[in-house]
């Protein structure tokens, strides 16, 4: 049974009609990567999927309707999100950033300091003074640090150095264990690390869901529906 | 030197006026984006509020004054959170609808203290020991303006502890950076906003009572001539941060008074225009912006 059910979503910003009747299914469990050319509306749609923009059709977590939620009530609901731009905020120190993020009395600290141990040692550093890829660990421990079923995660390693992709790469992986994860992700050999299944979006639609093995196995499809050289082998 | 002393406590006093009205105006635009033109209302309801209580309650004048207070400190803070809950929040994004409704509350909140108490000043309730002097090095200050400093310097304390070390301090600064990334966490980042209204609109009313104990009088059109300084101070200190506003209304208060003396008597608002322009030409963004600290 699909964890999250999208059907016929739609988003209008200003004059351009980003979104085309977006429908897609994400199982429970692993991690579902969301992916296309740049500017076909992945971001867009887990923006969409938080109520961040306005938006019209149907979401649905669990069979519960969340299209009508205001997002912090998405959130409270069990959904994580870890924005394209890491979004920490730059005046809080990264124990402040990671502690506004606490919705109940049993914060994960341990797991997160497990999977960032800069963190720790970091943690009257202003924010703002990070570097990129100490900043995306502080948003994806702002996601890890709650008990959620689903995290949407918007390229996390963009901008990183390769060592960094590897880490948090490591880090998708570990949250997968624990959340189902929908991943916008550029860097084709980190979906082929991590996802299972495949959604492609193209001029606002989904033209591809399967098996992310399949997909990434055939360069020329890839091509096709993604304009690289594929494969992420 | 006890001119200098004399007009340094006398703009520092000033400056305290400006910092209460402009700290509430500075976090309200900070946090939720309203540029609030009814914030001066709260401070003369908040005025009248204490007078009409005073002139109700028995005891002597410094009794009369503590009970108003604590009564136009109440009715301030529940007119600004009634406003946002009824009228702002409907609003939110919207900055022309804003605008229009917060300039129309102004007028509207003037016009019904007008109706109601005339337009005539009333007198405030002012204990003597308040009317009295204390000689600093030969300069004679009335103790009022000591009252107005360590109150204002008190607001700064409380408001600096609340940003700093409670939940709702860390929202609300949180908020000031990045509203939506608040939300994504899953904070009803609204309740801020009736918050920091409410907090506004106390220290609204607060400056409306210490400017009726400096003044001796209260008028309706207090709120407004008081409004214009807060803004160039909220505009100097930078939108969102406690701090850049006390800076700021302490310099605009020293400014204001020794231009109005040295210079020439009238001359010290145009001084306190000519260093908004200056701080914008030099900072576009004020002393420390978009910040709350």
């Amino acid at each position: 049974m699909a964890l999250i059910e999208v059907r016929d979503l739609h988003v209008h910003l200003g004059e351009s009609h980003v979104l085309q009747g977006v429908s897609f299914e994400v199982p429970e469990g692993g991690v579902t990567a969301l992916l296309g050319r740049n500017g076909v509306g992945k971001t867009t749609t887990l923006r969409a999927l938080m109520g961040l923009v306005p938006r019209r059709g149907r979401v649905s977590l669990a069979g519960a309707e969340l299209t009508r939620l205001p997002t912090h009530r998405i959130v409270q609901r069990g959904v994580g999100y870890v924005p394209e731009d890491r979004d920490v905020f730059a005046g809080l120190s990264v124990d402040e950033n990671l502690r506004i993020a606490e919705r109940n009395g049993s914060p994960r600290y341990e797991l997160v300091y497990e999977l960032f141990p800069e963190l720790k040692t970091r943690g009257a550093q202003k924010a703002g003074t990070l570097s990129g890829g100490q900043q995306q660990m502080v948003a994806i421990a702002r996601a890890l640090l709650n008990e959620n079923s689903v995290l949407l995660v918007d390229e996390p390693t963009k901008g990183l150095a390769p060592l960094l992709v590897t880490e948090v790469a490591a880090a998708l992986e570990r949250a997968a264990e624990l959340a189902t994860v929908l991943l916008v992700e550029q860097n084709l050999a980190v979906v082929a690390r991590v996802a299972q299944q495949v959604v492609v979006l193209d001029g606002g639609r989904v033209v591809h869901a399967g098996g992310a093995k399949e997909l990434l196995g055939d360069p020329e499809r890839v091509r096709a529906l993604l304009g690289v050289h594929g494969g992420g082998h | 030197m006890s001119t200098f002393i004399l007009l340094t406590i006398t703009g520092l006093g000033l400056g305290a006026m400006y910092f209460l009205i402009a700290s509430g105006l500075s976090l309200i635009y900070g946090l939720m984006g309203v540029l609030n033109f009814a914030h001066g209302a709260f401070l003369t309801v908040g005025a009248y509020a204490t007078w009409w209580t005073s002139t109700h309650v028995g005891g002597g004048p410094g009794a009369k004054l503590l009970v108003g207070a604590i009564v136009g400190l109440a009715v301030g803070a529940l007119l600004a959170a009634l406003v946002e809950l009824v009228l702002i929040r409907p609003l939110y994004e919207r900055h022309i609808e804003q605008v229009l409704v917060t300039v129309g509350l102004a007028l509207v909140l003037s016009a019904l203290v007008e109706a109601i108490w005339g337009f005539d000043a009333r007198q405030f309730p002012v204990p003597d020991w308040l009317i009295d002097t204390t000689t600093i090095f030969g300069a004679n200050i009335p103790n009022d303006r000591f009252l107005e400093i360590a109150t204002a310097v008190l607001v700064f304390l409380g408001l600096t502890a609340f940003l700093r070390y409670t939940r709702y301090g860390l929202i609300v600064r949180a908020g000031v950076e990045n509203r939506a990334m608040v939300t994504a966490l899953g904070i009803d980042v609204r309740k801020s906003f009736t918050l920091v209204f409410a907090i506004g609109g106390l220290a609204a009313a607060l400056a409306g009572v210490l400017s009726g104990v400096y003044f001796g009088a209260v008028d309706p059109g207090r709120g407004t001539s008081l409004l214009i300084f807060a803004f160039i101070v909220v505009v100097i200190g930078g939108f969102g941060s406690i701090g850049g506003t006390a800076i700021a209304a302490v310099v605009v208060g020293l400014v204001q008074q020794y231009a109005n003396y040295y210079a020439s008597s009238g001359l010290g608002d145009l001084a306190v225009v000519l260093l908004l322009a200056l701080v914008l030409l030099a900072r576009p963004g004020g002393l420390a912006p978009k910040v709350a600290h």
